[in-house]
């Protein structure tokens, strides 16, 4: 199981978002990598990935992928995460 | 591991701003202020935000100004700007902003080690509204969790 977090440039956000995520799989008992990445390297990062966490304003920058993209509203708010990511893998 | 140090020149509080770039822009100067960056560094934290759009506004009332290490990154920093008056980055959720922490980076790994920190501050929801009532700039650190840099007079912190 391959998760991307992804933001625009692949510092900032998305470190906290992949952290975030990885407590959110913690109480979920779900095993996956989350790997952090940005607009320039999603392509690559995601062409293998189940899924794809982001803000909704980078959504159309993502184009073609197969993976499930999940927009995150609230990018500290633990029961939004654990819930849209049980959703997804449940 | 803890946050980069938060000078209490890194932090202003209560602003009156007319728009997100003239937040973001107090943003990069507390963080130009502190030492952290140099001239040109503000500049490319409000460029990510015309390329990818408001997505730094990352929770309801907070933006994460950022951008990518560069020569105009002196030292790993942080700033912390709270406004009068809300403003609207253009965010579907989470706007109106009125916290922006503004974040400097040398290396993307460097970056990480601190990033669980923040985050365990801001998972608790009422951080933000916290951030955004608070009076003086060492209430803003006291609520973060962050101790005075080494040197710093503490008889300066008492009177700010």
């Amino acid at each position: 199981m391959k998760i991307v977090a992804l933001c625009g440039v692949g510092i900032g956000t998305s470190a906290i978002l992949k952290v975030n995520a990885e407590r959110a799989l913690e109480r979920l008992d779900i095993e996956a990598d989350v790997t952090a990445a940005d607009i320039a390297s999603v392509k690559l990062a995601a062409a293998d990935a189940q899924v794809i966490l982001t803000s909704s304003e980078l959504v159309p920058s993502i184009g073609k992928t197969n993976a499930d993209v999940i927009i995150i509203d609230n990018f500290f708010d633990l029961d939004e995460l654990t819930a849209k990511l049980e959703t997804a893998l449940g | 591991m803890s946050l980069p140090p938060l000078p209490l020149d890194a932090i202003d509080v209560g602003l009156h701003v007319p728009d997100w770039r003239a937040a973001v822009g107090a943003a990069g100067a507390a963080l130009e202020r502190s030492g952290s960056t140099g001239p040109g560094y503000t500049e490319r934290m409000v460029g990510v935000i015309e390329e990818f759009g408001a997505y730094v506004v990352i929770a309801p009332g907070l933006a994460l100004a950022h951008a990518r290490p560069g020569p105009d990154v002196l030292t790993e920093g942080l700033s912390v700007v709270t406004l009068a008056e809300p403003v609207a980055f253009g965010h579907p959720h989470n706007d109106p902003v009125n916290v922006i922490l503004g974040l400097a980076v040398t290396t993307g790994d460097e970056h990480v080690h601190f990033v669980a920190e923040l985050a365990n501050v801001f998972n608790d929801a009422s951080i933000i509204p916290a951030l955004a009532a608070a009076p003086d700039a060492a209430s803003v650190r006291s609520l973060l969790g962050i101790t005075a840099p080494n040197g710093e007079d503490a008889s300066t912190e008492e009177s700010s």
